[in-house]
Parts: C-alpha cells; structure tokens; sequence
C-alpha cells in the first residue's frame, strides 16, 4: 500500500477522533434504517449484546479537547475529573442523541453516579449500570454475572424490538473476537517496529473503533497494518515505554504527540482499553457448542485484563504491568493518570513499587482530556527518554 | 440571626451523659482490647462501615477494626495532616481520598490508634466492598503492608434502585463459601450459627432504638441534631458493637434520654451546651469535615439551625426505611444489610430519600456538604441539588470541604455561605409571609 494510501487511512481515523457529535453513528443509522445505537462509557462493556441485537455500540469518551464546556461544569465540582462533565456538556447540547441508550460500566464512583444522573435527566432513554463480579469463581461471580447479562440481553432486545437468539449472539462474538484480533496484531506490530507504527496513529485508530461497527473497523486496522508494515519509515534512537494510567480519561491526541516527539516510542499502553479488555478471542476451541453467555461470562473471569478496577485477589499488585515490560522489551513506564482519577491515581504507588523492587524505571503525570498545555510533560518525557537511553540496561 | 444559648438543664445534661460515658467506655474498652490483642490471643479483623459485618466478626471472637473511624478520629484530634503529609512524601497523590492517605500515614507512624494506644496488625482483611471503589484500592494498598489474607466480599451496587434476588444470592454465596471459611481459619473456630442469630437479634433490637432516636427529630423541637449529634449515636451500631449487649444497652439508655428531652420540650445538646430556640430545620447530605468538627457545628446552632435528619447517619445502614437484621434468616439478612447501605443507593433514590426526609422532617431546606475525598457521596451531589428543591420546593444549600485533610476547610468561606444560605431561607418565610401563605 503506498504512503498516500496510509495517510488518507490515518486521516479517516482522525476525522472520527474529532467526530464528537456523532457524525459517524448518525450516518449509520441513516444506512440502516429502523436500528439503534447504543452508546457505552470506558471502560468494559459486554459489547456483544449491543451488536447481537443488531445495534451499533458507540464508545462514548467526552469531548476531549474539541468541546467547550459551558453546562457540563455546573454538573460536578471542580474536584471531579473533566470526562463526565464533557459527556454531559455532550449529552445536554444534543450531540449523543443519537444513541437510543447507554450503558455505565463499574469502573469508578463517578461513572457509577454518573449512570443515576442520566437517568434523571434523560429519563425517555434506556441506561443501565454494567456491574461486573469482582469474585472470579465460575460457581459465585460467574453465577451472577449471568444473570447480569441476561438481564442486559432482554433489555437490549426490547430497545431494539426483537429477540437476541443464541446464533445472534455467536455471530456477534465471532465479530469482536476478529476486532480482538486486529488489535491485537496492530499491537505486536508497535511493539516490534514502533516508527512504522507510531502511537499518535494507533491511538487514533483506536479511537476510530468506538464510533464503528466492530467488523468494519477490523478491516480499517488491518488495512492500516498492512500500509504501516509496507512503509518505508525508519527507526530513531528513541526510548522504548510503556504507558499505564489512562484506560478511562483520554488524553487529547497532541499529548500523544508530544510524548513521541520528546523521544519515547510508547510500546504497550492502556489507552482506549475496553475493546481490549478481554485478552483473547471469547470464543475457543469448542466453538459454538456452548450456551454464548456463558463463554461471555467465562472470558470476563478467566482474560480479563489486569486493571485498577479488577480486583486480583492476593496476586502481587503491578505484575502484569512488570511482565508487560518485559515482553515488550520496554525500557522504562510512563505513569499518565488523568487528574483525580481514583482508579489510576491509587494504583500508581502499587505499581511503581512492583517496578522499583525489578529496578524499572518510572515517572508520572497528570493530564486532563482537555489538556492544552504540554511543555512540562515534554520536558519530563524528553529527560525521561533521554536517562533511560544514558543509563538503562534494556 | 445568632441567639443567646439558653441556660443547660442539670437533669437533662446529666441524663446526656449517661449515654455518652457508656459510649466512651465501650471505645475505651474496645480499643484497649485491640492493644492487648497480642497478649491475649485475640485475633483481629479490618473492615469498612458500609456493609460491615459485625455480628459474623464477633461471633468467631474475633475483634473489628474499622480504618475509617481511625482516620476520622485523627482528623478529630488533628494528627491527619501530618498523616496525610507522611502519605503523599510516599507517592499518593494529592488528588485522592484523604481518609486513605491519613490511614497509610498513621500506619507509617506506628499504627497509634485514636486512644494512644498502638492497634494491632490485622490478621485478616475483611474487603468489604460495598458503595465505594476507593474500598478495594485501600485495602490492596494495606495488602502490600501486611502479612496477611484478604477476603473479598463484592457487594453489587444497586444501579436500578433495587436489590434484586440474584444480587442477595450472590452476596449469601460469598459469605457461605469464602467470608464465613476465611473468619473460621483465622479464629480457628467453627461458624456457630445460633449465635449469630442471637445477636442479630440484638442488632435488631439496638436498631429499633436508633430509628426512634433519628425519628425523635420529627418533633419541634427536635431533642437532637441528627448530623452532628447524630454522627455520635450512630457510633457504636457502624463501628464494633452492632449485635452486641452493649449496644442494646446504649441506644435504651440513648432513647430513654431523648425521649426525657421531647417530654420536656427541649433541643440538642451541642459541645458548648443546650441549643438555643430552633431556628431552622434542616436536612443535610454527606459527611462532615471532622477536622474542624466543633466548629463546623457551632456555625449551624450559633444560628439556631438544627439537623433534622442526615444521609451520613445512613452509611452503616438505612434502618428507618424498616430494614433490620434477622435472626431467621441470618446470611440472607446480612446480604440485604450490605445492599442497602446509602452509599450504595443509585442517585435517584438518593433523591428520593433526601426529599422525603425534607417532607417527613418539616424541613425549611437542605444542605450539601461536597467532600473532596468521597466520589462515591460527591459525584452528582449538584444534580441532587436541583432535583430536590425542584421536587419539595424547599432550597438547598452547597458547601464544600474535605473528611480529614485540613487545607481543604475554609471556615471563613464556609460561615459565610451557612449564613447567606440561612438568611435566604429567612427571606423566603418573610415573601410567603407577605404573600398571604403559612411562614
């Protein structure tokens, strides 16, 4: 695929990036008519159901740094994070109209009341808070985290005016598994060649991917793997990092940029991690044989991947982010949490103590989504980048 | 608008202090045990308010130690700043829950408990997560600080403002299978189910008081202050004594007294005495800031404003709906316990009950104490607002502070806005009064 082919590929993915009112969801919906659109919050949502009952799931991440917040503010104090008072800006302006109802995943105190304030204020739309088991046995959480999704089958069913069957619902793991998939190799690929795959385009197209149908937005990442892969960009003497922090709260796309430029190639993160959340294909080496929600609730107990709102039991706290670096040959970690974000911010001492005792090295920052000034954190990046290069063994 | 404190009744100061000396005993005593648990053998379990599970912890001998209530009792004797201080050094941010922070710091400093005396380490965690995320990342933190187990006890939220048989299920399979095993290894004792029911009988009973102690504000006046007293008489039922004699005996005596005081026509007692005439009634949502607790309150009676009813007091439990513990169905009704506790209520039946505690309580408004540190109260408190003063006509007020991090209580600030609040309220009753309605 020629450069021009990847650049118009990045450009579509940035066009969606910005697509704050939807655009996109609307003109699916005029493509389709008589479906609905389901929009969900970061960061897990079983978003199998949406799609089984033929609906479009709408990743609902706020505004970024393309809205200005005029009423959103006179909904939260100023010690709450930017995300739901942008989402409610949104909400309030008409710009999630388009999305026939919502779902609230359980990944903090805020998301959690912010599923209460929109049923008060939109009371004529379908929303439901997505509580997921943080007891991981088949017999207990696997038990009600059944029921939780039956629970969402029927109700998602009724709003789209048919009955979720079995085949409906198969159909639709095997469409998110392949997303799964692409982005999975879209990842290996960073990992292994980050100039051909920078993160300010794989950020990009995964933020594409909250505003597509999951299939066609597979396509568009191997599409992007193969020009990126057949790209003749080359390597620069940059530092190899992992970010961690900023699965919920997304930081604006130039902050990602301006991470890149001050010399870090971010290897692995956990930016935009609910597609990814469950690690591997849902559907296994039985295939179909099975009842489908209970190999949804079966994936979410046994591939989740580890997160600050995931309880691990008594596993050691920031292993995985330790085995992360390894495998990913990473040479240092990027804290990024968004300002008072609970999940991330009380994970972080957690985490950097699992890296101190295997001697990786750290540094940490806090951003909002609307942030718009970055020199402190190019400067923090760039001395980061540049001590890791001097005195790291990686 | 400040009035001159009447002179204290003798009898009635007297009677007050039957209550509160018994409770000052059984903290007394209850933190001394936990000093001696060492010597003595007794083992010790750490675990939240919300949906804590007090009856089931003491029916295996073993002694509860509830991390909030140490870090609200520093605040009180404002070691939190430092605590918190001593956190932060270690890499917390400034941007978390302060109650945390002043509990890792406190345990940095040697683990002093609120009555001098050291509190031990615990032998199990009891995670009990119930209306707050913050619950799960506090005691992953104190994993890494002790040599201990963690058992996990996950209490669904009630999203669609119920508690649904699944949900019951799900809690009763986990106390069956994981919380009641993990109390039996480390008492080494069996689950002896009878006395479990016994003292959930006892719950009930002590519970049967407290609402009527909450419901005595009903009255005009009302004999209590359901906020600032009321953070004292909930006390020994949220923290380590529900289901105990002791407690049974405390809220009999408690009851006794507030009923002496509806009987003779008086108000509450405040730190610095008897309050004045009632002013205002008013209904209060979330928790207060306790470093500067005295003062806090003295800005609302100084006014002659009294708390009628509070959310806060409905942390541990929300008994004055009818729910009480039951001895015929022990697990279950420790299961429907958990469920609903306030914190986790979605936010419309938060408003609802707030609203209803504005008509019950002949409220002449309500006040929003924002805290900093608590996501889970403060996140849509403006939406709680609005939706209240739209839905009983009454208006709210907004303050905001912090539990335990001392530069987050602006007393100037806060004073200012009670009074302004208050003298809007006054304002109000003067334009019904010049209209032609009833004041």
């Amino acid at each position: 695929m020629s450069a021009a082919s990847l650049d118009a590929l990045v450009a579509r993915t940035d066009a969606l990036l910005r697509d704050v009112r939807l655009d996109a969801v609307r003109d699916w919906k005029a493509r389709h008519p008589g479906t609905k659109a389901v929009g969900y919050l970061p960061v897990f949502a079983p978003v199998e159901l949406i799609t089984a009952a033929g609906m479009l799931p709408v990743g609902i991440i706020g505004g970024g740094d393309q809205v200005e917040i005029i009423r959103g503010d006179a909904y939260f104090q100023s010690y709450i994070c930017h995300l739901p008072r942008s989402v409610i800006e949104l909400g309030v302006n008409g710009a999630l109209d388009c999305c026939d109802g919502f779902l609230f995943p359980s990944t903090c105190d805020v998301i959690r009341n912010l599923s209460g304030i929109w049923k008060v204020l939109f009371p004529g739309k379908y929303v439901h808070y997505v509580d997921v088991p943080q007891d991981f046995s088949r017999g207990r959480g696997g038990a009600w985290y059944r029921s939780e999704l039956e629970l969402m089958r029927a109700d998602l069913g009724r709003l789209a005016g048919r009955e979720v069957t079995d085949a409906d619902l198969w159909r639709a793991i095997r469409i998110h598994d392949e997303n799964r998939r692409a982005l999975r190799e879209l990842y290996d690929l960073r990992a292994k060649e980050p100039w051909k795959a920078p993160t300010s385009e794989v950020y990009r197209l995964q933020r594409a991917g909250l505003l597509l149908p999951a299939d066609e937005h597979a396509q568009l990442v191997r599409d992007y793997i193969a020009a990126a892969r057949g790209s003749d960009r080359r390597e620069l003497d940059q530092s190899r990092v992992v970010l961690t922090g900023a699965f919920c709260e997304q930081p604006p796309l130039d902050l990602i940029v301006t991470l890149e430029r001050a010399g870090c190639y971010i290897v692995d993160d956990d930016l935009v991690l609910g597609p990814r959340m469950i690690r591997e294909p849902i559907e296994d080496a039985r295939g179909a044989d099975r009842d489908p929600i209970e190999a949804l609730v079966d994936a979410f107990l046994t591939r989740t991947v580890p997160t600050a709102f995931v309880y691990i039991g008594e596993a050691e706290k920031g292993a995985a982010l330790c085995e992360t670096v390894a495998t990913r040959r990473a040479e240092g970690v990027l804290f990024a949490s968004p300002s008072f974000c609970d999940p991330s911010l009380l994970d972080r001492p957690m985490l950097a103590r699992a890296l101190d005792r295997r001697g990786i090295s750290h540094t940490s920052f806090k951003y909002a989504e609307n942030t718009g000034q970055f020199q402190t954190i190019r400067e923090q990046a760039g001395t980061f980048a540049d001590s890791l290069k001097l005195w790291s063994d990686a | 608008m400040s009035t001159a404190p009447v002179p204290r009744p003798a009898a009635a100061a007297a009677a007050k202090d039957d209550s509160m000396a018994a409770q000052k005993q059984m903290l007394a005593d209850h933190f001394h045990a936990l000093a001696r648990a060492r010597e003595t053998g007794a083992r010790t379990v750490y675990t939240f308010v919300p949906g804590n599970l007090t009856e089931l912890i003491r029916t295996f001998g073993t002694l509860p130690v509830l991390p909030e209530i140490n870090a609200l009792q520093s605040g009180m004797r404002k070691k939190s700043a430092d605590y918190i201080a001593e956190a932060e050094k270690l890499g917390h941010s400034e941007d978390v829950c302060t109650y945390v922070k002043c509990d890792i710091g406190m345990l940095k400093r040697g683990n002093i408990g609120p009555t001098g005396e050291p509190l031990p380490p615990p032998d199990l965690l009891l995670l009990s997560y119930t209306g707050c995320f913050t619950f799960m990342k506090w005691f992953e933190l104190l994993q890494q600080e002790y040599d201990c187990p963690v058992v996990m006890l996950h209490v669904p939220y009630q999203g669609d403002g119920k508690a649904t048989p699944e949900m019951i299920r799900y809690v009763v399979d986990q106390l069956r299978e994981k919380v009641i095993p993990a109390l039996e290894k480390v008492s080494g004792k069996r689950l002896d189910a009878a006395d479990l029911s016994s003292r959930l009988a006892l719950s009930a009973k002590a519970e049967d008081d407290l609402v009527h102690v909450l419901q005595s504000a009903r009255h005009r006046p009302s004999p209590i202050d359901a906020y600032f007293g009321g953070v004292y008489y909930i006390g020994p039922i949220f923290s380590a004594f529900r289901g105990t004699p002791e407690a049974v005996e405390y809220y009999r005596l408690l009851r006794d007294e507030v009923d002496a005081r509806v009987a003779a026509g008086l108000g509450p007692v405040t730190p610095d005495g008897p309050m004045g005439p009632e002013e205002y009634r008013l209904v209060v949502e979330g928790p207060p800031n306790w470093t500067s607790f005295r003062e806090f309150w003295k800005m609302f009676s100084d006014e002659g404003a009294t708390c009628v009813a509070s959310t806060y007091t409905k942390v541990g439990g929300v008994y004055d709906l009818g729910f009480r513990h039951d001895p015929e169905e022990p697990l279950e009704s420790l299961a429907r316990y958990c469920l609903g506790c306030y914190t986790n209520l979605n936010l419309p039946s938060r408003i609802d009950l707030i609203a209803r505690y504005v008509k019950e309580y002949q409220a002449d408004g309500f006040v929003i104490n924002s805290v900093k540190s608590c996501n889970s109260f403060s996140a849509g408190q403006l939406v709680i607002l609005r939706q209240v003063e739209e839905r009983t006509g009454v208006p709210g007020g907004f303050i905001e502070s912090d539990l335990v991090d001392p530069r987050y209580f602006s007393a100037a600030n806060i004073k200012n806005r009670i009074e302004s609040y208050l003298q809007m309220i006054e304002q109000r009753r003067a334009g019904r009064v010049a209209v032609g309605q009833a004041p």
